[in-house]
């Protein structure tokens, strides 16, 4: 849980409020509609800013009143966090790849400690959990997961492999555990081309 | 009174993490004293103007249930809780590294169930152990216990009535690690010598509930310390 490395203190955290960063891909849900962007919640102490000037176009003129069109309220989210300071609400864009409005898949919310522990070591056990479940997954930073897959089966078992992996996020030799367990319940399910 | 020693705890019960909504929570029994602690953040601070622009706003309500005392007592808040929300709030802030969290607030909520004197120490420490529960960032946890004075003798831990029979009673909250008083009150009176024997012994007791408050935190998570490779711990610094 504690590690000293020369004169550094390493604890390791086991649950603790999601403190955005710059450049982290989080999922948020918009909350507001205001003139020039929306409110999001990224489930962090601190509400999130997305400027209309940082979402795509899509060949449409972002003129006011039209944010409704791109995003409601509601609206589940992909977006990374492009400043933060602990002195200003952290800013948001959804131009990039990958980012942008979610239009399916099922979501699961864990503490946002223990993603690093989702991902693994060098992407080991996402690799793992995509491979052996069939399914997308997109892990924000804030702890928000989505996960998205070809038929509503895959992606339960995604999401109840990540709960699992929060659950037992501090024992050894989880990668082995999860895959089994996943194995264990693909059987039965016929997976679609 | 009830067959203890002059410097013996009433048998104190702690549980930590036993509500599902909040961030944090904590459960103690100490003697017939029933408590819930919870916390709530750190979240955004609302209403805005409250925040606070280089740390986190730490809100405290200490409120008794109807049912908890002899005779009901209205829910509404009394004069005496608003003063112990106040107190149970300064002991605990100096543990907190608030600064972590700026314009945000922490929500605090300690609730007694059934009272026996020495809510407001034993809130503390229930509080405190949620506080730790929420993975909100202290600098140690802080135990409560109060000392006080009954036919010329100092006791430790007054219950219900012996407090009310007693000439005096010294509510503390301390911090052993840094070996600070975090509340200290007193009603009666007691001479100085007396203040002196009473005070040391309400923070050897507050030792002990600290040592107790540790092994719940523990029992919690003890999985936790079984494992944990260096990897992880270099990834979430990363």
């Amino acid at each position: 849980m504690a590690e000293v490395i020369g004169n550094k203190l390493i604890v390791m955290p086991v649950k603790g409020a999601y403190i955005p960063r710059m450049d982290d891909i989080v999922l948020g849900r918009v909350t507001d509609i205001g003139m020039s962007g929306w409110q999001v919640d990224i489930y962090s102490p601190y509400p999130a800013m997305l400027p209309a000037s940082e979402t795509p176009m899509r060949g449409r003129d972002s003129a006011r009143g039209d944010l409704r069109s791109i995003y409601g309220v509601g609206d589940l989210m992909i977006a990374q966090v492009i400043a933060f300071d602990r002195t200003r609400d952290p800013l948001l864009t959804t131009k990039g790849r990958g980012l942008g409005k979610v239009t399916s898949g099922r979501v699961a919310r864990i503490n946002n400690t223990k993603i690093p522990r989702i991902i693994g070591k060098k992407g080991s056990m996402i690799t793992m959990l995509k491979k052996e479940t069939g399914t997308d997954i997109i892990p924000g930073q804030n702890g928000v997961i989505l996960v998205t897959g070809r038929n509503p089966d895959q992606e339960l078992i995604a999401v109840e492999a990540i709960y699992m992996i929060e659950r037992e996020a501090h024992t050894a030799g989880l990668t082995d555990r999860v895959k089994t367990m996943i194995l264990e319940r693909m059987k039965g399910i016929t997976v679609g081309q | 009174m009830d067959g203890r020693r002059l410097d013996e705890l009433r048998p104190i019960k702690l549980e930590v993490g036993i509500l599902d909504k909040a961030d944090g929570s904590a459960y103690i029994e100490h003697g017939r004293n029933k408590i819930l602690a919870a916390v709530f953040g750190p979240r955004e601070a609302h209403p805005k103007h409250i925040a606070l622009a280089d740390r986190a706003v730490v809100r405290c309500r200490y409120h008794m249930a109807p049912f908890s005392t002899d005779e009901r007592k209205s829910p509404a808040p009394s004069r005496r809780e608003q003063e112990l929300s106040k107190v149970i709030r300064e002991s605990l802030e100096p543990s907190i590294m608030s600064e972590y969290y700026p314009r945000s607030t922490i929500d605090l909520f300690i609730e007694v169930l059934q009272a026996d004197a020495g809510t407001r120490c034993a809130g503390i420490t229930a509080a405190s152990l949620a506080l730790a529960d929420a993975g909100i960032p202290l600098r140690e946890l802080v135990a409560g216990c109060a000392a006080g004075k009954i036919d010329g003798k100092v006791v430790l831990d007054l219950s219900d009535t012996e407090d009310k029979k007693g000439d005096a009673d010294l509510p503390v909250a301390y911090m052993p690690k840094s070996n600070s008083i975090g509340l200290l009150q007193m009603d009666g009176s007691m001479t100085e010598e007396e203040l002196k024997q009473a005070l040391e012994m309400a923070v050897n007791a507050c030792r002990t509930i600290y040592e107790m408050q540790r092994n719940a935190l523990r029992q919690k998570y003890h999985i936790e310390r079984e494992e944990s490779t260096s990897e992880e711990i270099a990834e979430v610094k990363a």
